[in-house]
């Protein structure tokens, strides 16, 4: 238990020390110092977490306690963290995922003046601190810390630049839109607190305890669980931050923006996943928004030009097939997609900012074309990365989504209709992306194409081991049709409780599997083959503008809240502020002076006048203080002796 | 007699010499209505004194009541001595440095 307690806080504390040792000394380290801490105290607790998940392989899960966080009478909140199968997955994925884009930054931000690369550093140091608290804690409180943390290092980083003023502009409304969430994550801690009167997963998460909840309070506290998932993990209606994040330096969008972050949701959903399972309206809801968010930023995504706002969109749809998953309660399934989705979006990322580095900071697809020979590593890893999103076999993405889509199934077949319709979907604006970055011709100037380069090996070497991790991480959970074992589902069976049979014939399954596949390959060939010769130039016809304007979410979201609050704050200001307030303050000076000029004028100096004012603030006491009755009363006690 | 002829009796006593106060200007008429209301208060105090130690000796209880009353009048006349020999000597002072003793005329507090 020792070694326990203090491994985990070699895991926790080696990114703090990286963030204060970048953050206080940015003034005094070369680059190369900063580098190589910040990438060496990722890679140690990469190493540490490493301990940690043989450790619990062989002994089970630990709890470690560390001090009291709050201790009153009626509630008590430890400073406790729990490494078990969950979160020793996600300690793996952030640390190692974490490790990679580091590495890849130390190239990738290679401009930058000294302080600034070692701001970039200590901001990232900070967030991978926060995410690994969110992950480790083991009651709500101390998951809502990192929680936060990750919030606050998601809107320092968007603002990395913070010169540009869109830029903050993209910063700010992330860290709005990530608050409305999380309101609603406070607000369930508060009514978990007010029914059960303790926050810790050992004790809010047992069937007697769940068992006292009425159905109201479990599905209300579920769904404003989920309110603050749909605000970290972008789901309609909070989702309109995350394609705006990508102003932030490329490697932030893939560790924060794709590979950990935005899957804290689907953490905390799984590991409250006991609750959840009690409130049927609450599942139906996520599935829903699940399924309508995939489909809704999958058409966003088939129109954007420019190359990160598509993996942007296309991270929003996966997330939004993470929560369909968590709607039908194919929680080892969506935790298995968190998995995949980690490796094959940041190397995605990763192979988009290899591209954005080579062409200079141009991002729009329309202007690139032939990358394919130019940048053979890049060309062959964002490949292989397109591949598993698009879910073909055997890449990771096809088991992740095929385990997905079969619970959907077994849940309602409408479900799985559009599951697979995202699905073509998210192969052909994938495909499209390829296949305009990488074949056909160079379509930049002639100065761009001179300078097209390879990127350095600090950032080829994490796109490579990404995608490897991205062609094999499927291996973690071959379904048992297969032949497999499901490694993970037996993983999380501690957690998430034996998988759920779904009373699907195999055979079934195979069809549902075939039809998936082949109507995604189908979608891959179309995009190809359109693709390879000509780019999408301004859309023409409605349904593309309005794909194109991004359903003009934004400007409906403008219009409905935006201004109306606006409005309101000008109306506070120049009516209440102006009038009221400062009517009543000024209102109070001036009553002040002009009464007191008034009454001055009686202070004249003569003797006789003020006894007169003395005797009648004598008898005016005596009127108010001995009352008409108390006089009476005083007469009438004389007359009776 | 009853106490109410008393009260009746210095209520109109200290209304004279607080009538008196504000409207003379003269400032020994003025010095000598304060002495008249310090009397008013002083003739009160002994007539509900005796009153309360005639209620007791008829009920057959202890015959020191009252007597707290009679001592307050003791102390006021001999406050009211040191006060009016303060008093005079500040009216002579008064009537050194302005040859008059009309308070009126002593209006320097004013702004």
């Amino acid at each position: 238990m020792a070694f326990m307690k203090i491994l985990i806080a070699f895991i926790l504390l080696w990114p703090f020390v990286g963030f204060l040792f970048n953050g206080l000394g940015r003034n005094y380290w070369s680059k190369k110092v900063i580098a190589y801490k910040a990438t060496g105290y990722i890679v140690a607790s990469f190493i540490a977490s490493i301990f940690a998940f043989l450790h619990v392989q062989a002994h089970g899960a630990v709890t470690v306690h560390y001090f009291d966080f709050m201790n009153t009478a009626t509630l008590k909140i430890p400073f406790d963290f729990k490494v078990d199968a969950l979160s020793s997955l996600f300690l793996l994925v952030i640390t190692g995922v974490g490790s990679l884009i580091h590495l890849y930054s130390t190239a990738y931000m290679k401009d930058e003046a000294a302080p600034h690369y070692a701001r970039y550093f200590a901001y990232l140091n900070l967030f991978i601190f926060s995410m690994l608290i969110l992950v480790l804690g083991d009651n709500y409180v101390v998951m809502f810390i990192g929680w936060e943390g990750v919030g606050l290092c998601s809107y320092l980083l968007i603002g990395y630049w913070f010169t540009n003023g869109n830029y903050n502009y993209a910063a700010k409304k992330a860290f709005i839109m990530n608050r409305i969430g999380d309101l609603g994550f406070l607000l369930a801690i508060f009514w978990l607190i007010a029914k059960l009167g303790t926050v810790n997963y050992s004790e809010v998460l047992t069937y007697e305890r769940i068992s006292n909840l009425s159905s109201f309070d479990i599905t209300g506290i579920t769904l404003l669980l989920f309110v603050g998932a749909m605000g970290k993990s972008a789901q309609i209606p909070l989702f309109t931050w995350l394609p705006d994040a990508m102003a932030g330096p490329t490697p932030v969008s893939a560790l924060i923006h794709a590979a950990t972050m935005v899957t804290a949701g689907i953490y905390m959903i799984t590991r409250s996943n006991i609750l959840f399972s009690h409130s049927e309206i609450t599942q139906n809801v996520i599935a829903i928004i699940g399924i309508s968010t995939a489909l809704l930023a999958a058409t966003i995504a088939i129109k954007q030009n420019d190359i990160k706002k598509v993996l942007a969109y296309s991270t929003v749809s996966q997330l939004g097939y993470m929560f369909l998953g968590l709607g039908v309660g194919a929680y080892s399934g969506a935790v298995f997609h968190v998995i995949t989705h980690a490796f094959f979006k940041a190397l995605l990322f990763l192979g988009a900012g290899s591209v954005i580095h080579a062409m200079h900071h141009e991002q729009d697809i329309r202007k690139m074309g032939g990358l394919k020979s130019k940048l053979p590593i890049t060309h062959i890893t964002f490949l292989i990365g397109c591949i598993a999103i698009a879910g073909v076999p055997p890449f990771s993405g096809f088991f992740s989504k095929d385990e997905i889509l079969a619970a959907a199934f077994a849940k309602s077949p409408i479900y799985w209709v559009l599951g697979v319709l995202g699905a073509a979907m998210t192969a052909f604006y994938m495909f499209r992306l390829y296949a305009t970055t990488f074949l056909g011709k160079f379509r930049g100037s002639a100065d761009q194409e001179n300078h097209l380069h390879e990127s350095p090996a600090a950032m080829t070497l994490p796109l490579v081991l990404l995608a490897i991790a991205s062609a094999i991480a499927g291996a973690i959970g071959i379904p048992e049709m297969m032949g497999g074992h499901h490694w993970l589902a037996h993983q999380l069976i501690p957690i998430v409780g034996e998988p759920v049979e779904l009373g699907l014939t195999h055979s079934m399954e195979w069809i549902l599997m075939a039809v998936s596949v082949s109507i995604a390959l189908i979608a891959l060939i179309i995009a190809i083959s359109t693709y390879i010769k000509k780019t999408d130039e301004e859309p023409s016809t409605a349904i593309g503008k309005f794909f194109y304007n991004k359903w003009h979410i934004d400007e409906l979201y403008n219009e409905a809240i935006v201004l109306p609050l606006n409005r309101f704050a000008g109306f506070l200001k120049n009516v209440i502020e102006k009038q009221v307030i400062d009517g009543a303050v000024n209102g109070t000076g001036k009553l002040v002076q002009y009464s007191a000029r008034k009454v001055r004028l009686i202070q004249n100096g003569q003797v006789g006048y003020y006894i007169l004012f003395m005797v009648i603030g004598i008898i005016l006491l005596f009127v108010f203080w001995f009352n008409d009755l108390s006089i009476l009363r005083f007469f009438s006690n004389l007359n009776q002796h | 007699m009853p106490i109410q002829y008393y009260i009746f009796f210095c209520l109109s006593l200290f209304s004279i010499g607080v009538v008196g106060v504000l409207t003379r200007r003269n400032a020994i008429i003025v010095f000598m209505c304060i002495e008249l209301m310090l009397n008013a208060v002083n003739l009160l105090l002994v007539a509900f004194s005796k009153m309360y130690y005639g209620l007791a000796a008829q009920n057959g209880v202890a015959n020191t009541v009252g007597i707290d009353a009679q001592i307050f009048v003791f102390f006021i006349m001999v406050v009211a001595a040191a006060e009016v020999s303060i008093g005079l000597a500040i009216i002579v002072m008064m009537y050194r440095n302005t040859h008059s003793i009309d308070i009126n005329f002593l209006n320097r507090l004013k702004n």
